[in-house]
């Protein structure tokens, strides 16, 4: 007892400064917590530290576990293991204390108790189970404090599965009236959304209400929910574009109270969040964008002032400007404010000026010239992170002229470098350059053995991959590659007569491998004298497992008769025992195959790489040893999967361990798991030619098929045909002129005491590096080169048509002769022509400056209903069965253009034909059209100038889709006011809410430019889904066998029909879902995407509600289709 | 968003952490040494940006302190600079003349004003006023305290 009376006098102190008013925090030096402190502070050794918080730790273990503990004491040792935890110490004991304070502890104990539970536990910890009924109480407190902590506790770790039990609630404070409450519920609804989109679907509407909360805070809030969902679907919320501008006005007009000010600055906070999701909402959108130019333009010259934060806001104003759809003045004021940015001398706002350049690069190429002297003084700044972002501003700019310097200035830096991810990095991107621009065989060669020494064993994989597969395949000229092989094989020789034990593993086996290949290219090497090279590297001690397997292989290739015999006999005399069995069995190979010198060159053919490996993966040669298995007696094969699912249905309780009998690593269990048809069929042996041998040493850190190559993909700078060559360029050499314009720069900004020869040099650097960039027409560089770059390009596959035109592109937006500036001018006058968007009903926000309120001028409701209703003119997402075109001025344009769709679509139900973009000379419309297996994009071109378009070319892309050309998609010559359409077949790749497809649109005017425009075009999901009709057996299996799932509860609908089937009927007309079925409270539905893509939905009235249950083999589907019943029911 | 902010001391000990998503105690040991080499390894008056991973590592030291933010890419790194900025003036006006020790002896004060400042890997208040009349009233609170006169010093008449 006396004990306990101590203890709680010598806490005593500590408890009162714990609770010590704000000021005297000094106070607690003297608590259990300082002592602790100090204790550690007088400590010399990491040992005595441990020592003494182990024995901290079972002091606080034994008081926290004794029944005496008064909550107040708790929360004090709770502190210390909090503090024990930060130092790295576990102290896991503590953690169903923690919880426990939160539940019983006063205010002040339970803020200690949630403090401790969000550093202790992470959301999927069980213990977190414990904490629901807590947080739930408390968010039904009437002490506002306890609210806010539930609150923050919430939005910073809660299991996902709970979310449900406690939404309701949260949602409630949405109402609250105070509003801090509200702000926070908010910011854990915007939480919610993050970890668990599905469960807050249905309360956007409280997010746009949230929006126009009077206080001005709650709305700041509600702003990272919308920049979330603007991310993700911005069509949605174009509408609140003029919101958004109102909103923003008011901020940088200075409407909202001091309190929001930093440092004099209105709401920075406020005012980036604002410019990003305008950003967002403008991009690829001429008439959005459109709307908030002026605030743009006011935004950049309120923001003056010499503070950093001044100048976050201008940074991201610049981003902004680029984003969106351009408009040539504010270009200009951007271009001026990313040159402050580079010339600054601060080093931050340097950075971001690096940055901002490699952002517009591809855009305005012209800026990197205007400050290409900057840049190379960046080049040599002390500071790495300037340097490494310079670099990544040349990698952008890299061509086939100025790459020997680019990727000289990268290997330099890469010398320095330690950091191992900047080092992967780097050494991916000069892989890439050294493949796509390499001037010549010794070079690449060169360059390489750099990049395998330098980015040794952490690289990326694919890197050495694609390299191998780049020598084996070779180009077009059989010469030519002799002579690259030959090259590499004579300076890999010399490496390993070097010193090869500091080589990199991976370099090793590339060496092996090339060496065992391609060295009888080589007249100079002997075979003995490289075997003994090789038996030299097996000997050294940091030579690796894997990298043994790489060599016995390449010995293998390389052992014919003689001398080579003994060397084989010596090396399997010392491995033939080892413990790996993949060294053991190369040991075998080698020993063999040495021996026999027919099966040998049966085996290994020299030379065989041509032709492609035949590889039987049905496995039918060893379909005679499986019957006769099978007449033995033997069961049949069963899949891993299945097996298993035999086994947990047999047993209730399995004890072993699942996933285990996967192959963990091919290389341990490539000869015994006969069980995979691929792993059999790499270890069935001596079948397949050199190609197939080096896979299978591979084991899987180098594959040489299915690998993605990076060669020929094409650059940021094309090559160009000569005859356009002609039309394009200017007269006087731009090389020269922009050089001396950048001198003429220079002098005046730059430091002036730099000596003229260093200086000079910088010039000339300056030259090199930018070279290329301004035009590609410097004949005395370019020339040569070039020819020479074409080398490694030749073999770029599948890459004909669409690409050449996107070098067209590219060309455009390179060449100094203004074209870039005739896109922008092309498109601003063809604001006009575009038909005026339908406006959704703008809605504006009056903030007032007085008292910090705001309201919001129209019921919310109302407006929300109609958000939905209205149609977005250029939004496409119209559900499926509802084609009737709408009253509006495009009505006329549509009709003639829908007698332009094919005959043999006209039949068909289309979607109302809508303009995606149109520019001086042509307009692009498009609508899909809905076929009963599939579906099809048309796009009109309409050519509406007085001169002919030539080589008109369309390329459309998706990520989620699968893009299919029907017809041809070039016309040689569109003749004046004509119109020509382009199908493309459309298949989903990838489910998604809506799909997003972007367009780009090539064509040549009788003067000779080349034109370029962008389009996208919008379809929801429903578009994709056909009823699927099925019987209610057939479901039953297929319900059984679908992996991807997802539950919801969904309104039901009233109406004169029982609810069931008044909803299920809603759902069936406007998703054009098939009901398979109804008894009682229960029907199911089925859908697909295609045949083979099919969703199953189990519906049951609930409570009130429709409990669905969506099923399918497709990721995501079952989400998105969840989302479109959710939005079909809502609308209803 | 935010991913993550470390206070550590110019040895290398951590003295606050505050992570914004679910990470493994692993993850988070690595990230910790990870950022500690990097960070004190930078030279004074360099840039105080880092590209890490996939993540911006925006930095700065005041006194012995470093503090460490770990931001999304797309993140503006001036404005997460003033995060910092405006995290130490909310522990100077708090403290008075803060100093590294006060955050040693009172770290879960540090945190509570962290948690009012930011939430859910986002800024929640950006006034000064509002977050330490936040902290200031629910420090006063006793224990039997159920009654309106906290809530008119937190929440304003």
């Amino acid at each position: 007892m006396s004990d306990v009376v101590e203890k709680t006098l010598t806490a005593l102190p500590s408890l009162l400064s714990l609770d010590s008013q704000p000021g005297s925090a000094k106070l607690s030096t003297h608590s259990k917590l300082g002592n602790l402190i100090r204790g550690i502070t007088e400590l010399t050794s990491k040992h005595e530290e441990e020592k003494l918080i182990q024995r901290e730790l079972s002091s606080i273990k034994e008081q926290v576990s004794s029944p005496s503990t008064t909550m107040r004491q708790m929360k004090e040792l709770m502190v210390r293991s909090i503090y024990c935890e930060m130092l790295g110490y576990e102290a896991s004991f503590s953690y169903i204390h923690a919880i426990k304070l939160a539940q019983q502890g006063n205010v002040l104990e339970k803020r200690v108790g949630y403090l401790a539970v969000s550093l202790f536990l992470n959301e999927s910890h069980e213990l977190l189970l414990l904490l629901v009924n807590t947080v739930l109480k408390d968010l039904q407190s009437t002490n506002l404090i306890e609210v806010c902590m539930a609150l923050t506790v919430v939005s910073q770790m809660f299991p996902k599965d709970m979310i449900p039990a406690i939404l309701p609630l949260v949602e409630e404070k949405l109402n609250h009236s105070k509003e801090i409450i509200r702000r926070k519920a908010v910011l854990a609804l915007y939480k919610f959304y993050l970890i668990a989109p599905n469960q807050v679907q249905h309360i956007h509407n409280k997010f746009r209400k949230a929006l126009c909360d009077k206080d001005p805070g709650v709305m700041s809030a509600s702003l990272h929910i919308f920049l979330q969902l603007i991310q993700e679907n911005s069509e949605a919320y174009k509408d609140l574009t003029a919101s958004f501008v109102t909103i923003l006005k008011q901020v940088v007009a200075g409407k909202l109270p001091m309190d929001f000010n930093y440092h004099c600055v209105p709401a920075p906070w406020l005012q980036i969040h604002l410019l990003r999701i305008l950003s967002l909402l403008g991009k690829n959108d001429q008439s959005t964008s459109e709307i908030m130019y002026e605030i743009l333009d006011e935004s950049l010259q309120r923001a003056e002032m010499n503070h950093n934060i001044t100048y976050a806001i201008l940074y991201e104003c610049v981003r902004c400007i680029y984003t969106i759809h351009p408009k040539s003045d504010l270009l200009e004021k951007a271009a001026k404010c990313i040159g402050n940015f580079v010339m600054s001398p601060r080093i931050n706002l340097k950075y971001l000026g690096l940055k901002a350049l490699t952002y517009v690069v591809q855009q305005d190429p012209k800026l990197v010239l205007q400050h290409q002297m900057t840049i190379i003084e960046c080049l040599d700044h002390p500071d790495l992170i300037i340097k490494r972002e310079t670099l990544e501003l040349l990698f952008r700019i890299t061509n086939a002229q100025n790459v020997t310097v680019i990727v000289e200035k990268m290997l330099d830096f890469l010398r320095v470098s330690k950091d191992d991810h900047t080092t992967i990095d780097l050494v991916g991107k000069v892989a890439e350059l050294a493949e796509k621009y390499a001037p010549d065989n010794e070079w690449f060669i060169e360059t390489m053995n750099t990049v395998f020494s330098v980015g040794g064993d952490m690289m990326q994989p694919d890197i050495p991959n694609s390299f191998l597969k780049l020598l084996l395949e070779g180009f077009d000229s059989v010469e030519e590659d002799k002579k690259l092989r030959l090259f590499a094989v004579n300076s890999y020789v010399s490496l390993l007569q070097g010193e090869p034990n500091k080589l990199p593993q991976r370099f090793l086996q590339v060496i092996c491998w090339v060496l065992g290949e391609y060295s009888h290219l080589s007249k100079d090497v002997e075979p003995d004298v490289l075997l003994r090279l090789l038996v030299k590297l097996l000997d050294t001690k940091s030579c690796s497992n894997e990298t043994k397997t790489w060599v016995l292989m390449a010995m293998t290739k390389l052992c014919s008769g003689g001398a080579a015999l003994s060397v084989a006999h010596e090396v399997s005399e010392m491995y033939g025992s080892s413990m790996d069995t993949v060294l053991r069995q190369r040991v075998q190979e080698l020993q063999h195959l040495s021996q026999d010198a027919q099966l040998q060159t049966r085996v290994l053919p020299q030379c065989a790489s041509h032709k492609p490996v035949e590889v039987d993966s049905s496995l039918s040669f060893l379909d005679g040893f499986v019957s006769e298995a099978l007449a033995a007696g033997a069961a049949p094969y069963k899949p891993p999967h299945q097996r298993q699912e035999e086994l947990s249905r047999s047993k209730a309780l399995s004890l072993e361990p699942y996933g285990l009998s996967l192959p963990i690593s091919m290389s341990s269990c490539s000869v015994t798991d006969r069980q995979s048809p691929t792993l059999l069929s790499m270890s069935s042996g001596l079948s397949g030619d050199s190609t197939e041998l080096s896979h299978k040493g591979s084991s899987t850190t180098l594959k040489l098929d299915g690998v993605k190559r990076v060669w020929g993909r094409e650059g940021y700078l094309a090559q160009k045909e000569p005859a356009e060559e002609a039309a394009q360029v200017e007269a006087s050499s731009p090389l020269q002129s922009s050089s001396q314009k950048a001198d003429e720069d220079s002098s005046h900004s730059q430091t002036p005491t730099q000596t003229p020869d260093s200086e000079h040099e910088k010039q000339q650097l300056a030259s090199s590096l930018f070279v290329g960039l301004a035009s590609q027409s410097s004949g005395s560089v370019g020339g040569k080169s070039e020819q020479t770059s074409q080398r490694f390009r030749r073999k770029a596959r599948n890459q004909d048509k669409p690409l050449s035109s996107s070098e067209h592109l590219t060309n455009l937006l390179v060449s100094p002769s203004g074209s870039a500036d005739n896109l922008l001018l092309d498109s601003n006058s063809s604001s006009d022509l575009i038909s005026s968007p339908e406006q959704t009903h703008v809605h504006s926000l009056d903030l007032t400056a007085a008292n910090g309120t705001c309201d919001a001028e129209a019921e919310l409701p109302d407006r929300d209903v109609k958000g939905l209703k209205s149609p977005l003119s250029r939004d496409a997402s119209v559900p499926a069965a509802d084609f009737t075109p709408h009253e509006d001025p495009d009505r006329r344009k549509d009709l003639c253009l829908t007698s332009h769709l094919p005959a043999a679509l006209s039949g068909l139900s289309h979607s109302e034909v809508t303009l995606v973009c149109s520019d001086q000379s042509l307009d692009l419309s498009a609508c899909h059209v809905q076929k009963d297996e599939s579906i099809e994009f048309v796009v009109f071109i309409k050519n509406s100038s007085d001169s002919a378009a030539h080589r008109v070319q369309v390329q459309i892309n998706c990520e989620e889709l699968e893009v299919s050309c029907v017809c041809d998609s070039t016309a040689e010559e569109l003749k004046s006011n004509s119109v020509t359409v382009c199908q493309y077949f459309l298949t989903v790749k990838r489910p998604s809410v809506s799909f997003e497809l972007v367009g780009m649109v090539y064509y040549q005017k009788p003067a000779g430019s080349l034109q370029t425009a962008q389009f996208s075009y919008k379809l929801p999901l429903t578009s994709f889904i056909r009823p699927l009709a099925v019987s209610t057996e057939e479901y039953g299996t297929m319900w059984l066998a679908y992996s991807h799932d997802t539950k919801q509860n969904l309104p039901l609908m009233s109406g004169e029909d029982e609810p069931l089937t008044a909803t299920l009927n809603v759902l069936k007309t406007k998703l054009q879902l098939h009901v398979v079925e109804i008894i009682g409270k229960e029907g199911i539905v089925a859908c697909c995407l295609r045949p083979d893509q099919p969703c199953l939905v189990h519906c049951r009235v609930h409570a009130g509600m429709l409990a669905v249950w969506l099923r399918s083999p497709v990721p995501d589907l079952p989400d998105c289709l969840l989302y479109h019943c959710q939005r079909a029911l809502q609308e209803h | 968003m935010m991913r993550f902010l470390l206070l550590f001391s110019r040895q290398g000990k951590l003295r606050l952490q505050k992570w914004f998503t679910a990470m493994t105690d692993r993850e988070k040991k690595k990230i910790i040494r990870e950022m500690t080499t990097i960070v004190l390894a930078r030279q004074p008056r360099s840039c105080n940006f880092l590209q890490w991973k996939d993540l911006k590592i925006i930095y700065k030291r005041y006194a012995s302190l470093y503090f460490c933010l770990g931001v999304e890419n797309q993140e503006n790194e001036l404005l997460a600079l003033e995060i910092i900025h405006r995290y130490v003036e909310l522990l100077d006006k708090y403290f008075g003349n803060v100093c590294e020790l006060d955050i040693i002896f009172n770290f879960e004060k540090a945190y509570f004003i962290l948690d009012e400042f930011l939430m859910g890997g986002e800024i929640q208040e950006t006034s000064k006023q509002t977050v330490n009349r936040a902290i200031e009233s629910s420090d006063m609170l006793q224990e039997d305290d159920h009654s309106e006169w906290y809530e008119v010093e937190l929440f304003g008449p």
